[in-house]
């Protein structure tokens, strides 16, 4: 699949493809980011050697508040670019990217669900997933709307608000609209932490069967135990992040 | 979606401050058409460049006021001329065409304005190249009459209905008893012909009370002709008071079966003789002289039935209508500058919403401009109203126009220059969201979705 994906980034990107593993969704490099302090002085947030996720692999990054994980996150988007090393994913080096076609790519190849789902009042939950698509460049495809919807069990309630939903149903239309453009990689940031206990087991199997399913390789961020406990494979956010080890104790403002 | 539904829906989201943002732009653009399509149809209606006479001759005093009275049938006519002084015109060698309008009474049914004419009215042009056509046998006798298309409609007057008239004013109560009765009806021409009723001269002298005492009148005519009464020496030896009714003779000093120089014309219209290879739409060669002759007259003037409307129209309506337009047009600037505040306002709380769609693959370029097609939106949709409701406005006021002030408008009228709203307004609508274009363009995604 990844093979597949790279010759479409070559095209749409037109960065070269730089030699990854065959079978590796996402790469990172001595990543480094910090932030500017009132004092001009830099106050380091991220440090990571080396982390990377297989093709369709699904990883739990376990870490507590403050230990720069929504930083990472922020960076493996393409929302932030680090100030050293390299971020690749599917192949293609996104840290060289401009910002613009980091949008794009984003758009194409990264799902995102967040904690608070962060769904548009505005819009249905049909329009929600539709909006997923609608920045991506193609057409939006309301049949595969339609159906990503049936497949979180939301097709009866396609045209309801965000705010006529119950918080699971959101978090669905969240999964939903992640999943739109068919990304390679989706990024969940605490998925079940804004949801009732009796709705935190039906979303984890949700994301995980689609993702599965889909063969979309998957970085969950949580701080519970237990939830990263179903994962075959579990990281933790200070043995990866170098600034975590050194100042865990200093806090973190992302 | 694209981006226009996607800012339709922000818009709708918040549904009172965009329709009220959007109402006032309405309001303005309604204002600015009204203006507009108004002033059009007044300026058209009285910058005829021709309207089928060269001259009209009156008495001396306002040359405005002798336009609106003869072309217009507006205001009240001014001081009579001599019925000898329109003959003596029409036998001016350089004379083509004379014709005599009496003015003064009013349709008791509707108040139409009546003027007294001849046949030879309906032959000149009303406007460029444009013959009156009339369904009927036109005047015949003296009590005929041929009515204009909106007299007949208003009235549900045709040909063979019969009517009376009031004199000098609808509301006056002194009602003439003669029957006239309609042998023509008019096409409507869009000129004030349209409301008018015009009677044969004759029947005009016919009403009892259209000749003043005898000694009046020849007192009058002294005054007019100061040099000598034209071809009645002997009314220049005759003493006006000699024709003075005597109380005790009961005789009202009213002489029924008028001679001439007992009558009065209030206007006649003139064209000059051209020669047969003059241009048709050039001033006959001997107007400008001939014009200068009478003004020359101390009791009579000659006025180019254009020239005081087009000073009006520049001097004053065409001023009027600058200050309307731009205090219509700031109506929709302050319009622009509350669809900036509503949006600059949303903002603020928009940030979140930006930078969930910037997460999810929107470039800068796209977020900036979805708030700008919100901003195109309100102004363009407010605007579209606007022209619709500033029509409608036209076509409500039309009938009450009409009746204050004669002017017939037609409420289907369109002005050209109404097309430069749309692009004004996309201008404008361009302008007030660059800046909360710019804020959302500027949005930091990482600190508004920590946020």
């Amino acid at each position: 699949m990844g093979c597949a994906r790279w010759d479409k980034s070559m095209n749409s990107h037109g960065t070269q493809l730089v030699g990854l593993g065959e079978f590796m969704s996402l790469l990172l490099e001595r990543v480094e980011k910090s932030y500017r302090e009132p004092d001009g002085s830099r106050l380091p947030v991220l440090d990571v050697e080396n982390f990377q996720l297989d093709d369709a692999e699904q990883v739990a990054l376990v870490g507590e508040s403050g230990g720069g994980k929504t930083t990472l996150l922020n960076i493996i988007s393409g929302i932030s670019t680090p100030d050293t090393g390299r971020v690749v994913i599917d192949g293609v080096e996104i840290n060289l990217l401009p910002e613009a076609a980091r949008d794009r790519f984003r758009a194409e190849r990264i799902g995102f669900v967040f904690q608070t789902f962060n769904l548009l009042a505005a819009f249905s939950a049909f329009e929600n997933v539709l909006l997923g698509m609608s920045f991506s460049g193609g057409r939006a495809d309301r049949g595969r709307a339609l159906e990503l919807l049936d497949r979180v069990g939301l097709s009866k309630r396609a045209t309801h608000r965000p705010g006529q939903l119950s918080v699971g149903e959101q978090q669905r239309v969240a999964v939903a609209r992640a999943l739109a453009n068919r990304p390679s990689l989706l990024l969940a940031d605490e998925p079940t932490a804004s949801v009732d206990l009796a709705n935190q087991e039906n979303i984890m199997t949700l994301i995980r069967e689609v993702c599965t399913a889909d063969n979309v390789a998957l970085l969950l961020v949580t701080h519970s135990p237990d939830i990263a406990s179903r994962f075959d494979r579990i990281v933790r956010l200070d043995e990866i992040n170098r600034v975590s080890q050194t100042t865990a104790a200093a806090g973190d403002p992302a | 979606m694209n981006l226009l539904s996607i800012a339709y829906k922000s818009i709708k989201q918040r549904a009172l401050s965009s329709s009220l943002t959007s109402l006032s732009v309405a309001l303005g653009v309604m204002l600015m058409v009204a203006v507009l399509v108004i002033h059009g149809i007044i300026d058209r209606m009285f910058s005829q460049q021709t309207i089928g006479y060269e001259l009209i001759v009156g008495r001396k005093g306002s040359g405005l006021q002798l336009v609106l009275n003869t072309v217009y049938r507006l205001k009240q006519p001014i001081e009579n001329l001599p019925y000898l002084y329109y003959l003596e015109l029409k036998n001016d060698p350089r004379v083509q065409d004379a014709v005599p309008f009496a003015l003064g009474d009013f349709t008791k049914e509707g108040g139409f304005p009546i003027i007294g004419t001849v046949s030879d009215y309906f032959v000149l042009d009303y406007a460029p190249d444009s013959r009156f056509k009339i369904r009927g046998t036109g005047f015949r006798e003296s009590f005929d009459a041929i009515i204009g298309s909106r007299v007949a409609k208003t009235n549900g007057w045709d040909v063979g209905s019969t009517f009376t008239l009031v004199h000098n004013s609808a509301e006056s109560t002194h009602e003439h008893d003669e029957v006239f009765t309609v042998r023509g009806v008019m096409q409507a021409t869009g000129t004030p012909n349209d409301k008018t009723v015009f009677i044969h001269l004759n029947g005009f002298y016919a009403i009892a009370g259209h000749d003043r005492p005898l000694h009046e009148t020849l007192t009058k005519l002294k005054a007019f002709y100061t040099e000598g009464i034209p071809g009645h020496p002997e009314l220049d030896q005759m003493d006006p008071e000699s024709l003075r009714p005597k109380e005790s003779d009961g005789h009202d000093g009213h002489h029924h079966g008028m001679e001439d120089w007992q009558k009065e014309v209030t206007a006649v219209l003139i064209n000059c003789k051209r020669p047969p290879d003059w241009p048709a739409d050039a001033a006959s060669p001997q107007l400008g002289a001939f014009q200068a002759e009478k003004k020359r007259g101390f009791q009579a003037q000659a006025v180019n039935p254009i020239e005081p409307m087009r000073e009006l129209m520049q001097d004053i309506v065409g001023n009027i209508r600058k200050v309307l337009v731009v205090m219509t047009g700031l109506i929709i600037i302050v319009s622009g500058i509350s669809i900036f505040v509503s949006i600059y306002n949303s903002m603020s709380d928009r940030r979140r919403e930006i930078a969930i769609m910037r997460a999810l693959g929107a470039q800068r370029r796209t977020v900036f401009s979805i708030i700008l097609a919100e901003s195109l939106l309100l102004c363009v949709g407010g605007g579209f109203f606007g022209v619709l409701m500033g029509h409608g406005l036209v076509f409500a006021a039309a009938p009450y126009v009409a009746a204050q002030s004669g002017l017939l408008i037609d409420p289907f009228a369109f002005e050209p220059i109404e097309l430069t709203v749309l692009p004004a307004l996309i201008v404008l609508a361009s302008l007030v969201g660059i800046i909360p274009g710019l804020t959302a363009y500027r949005t930091d995604v990482a600190k508004a979705l920590a946020e």
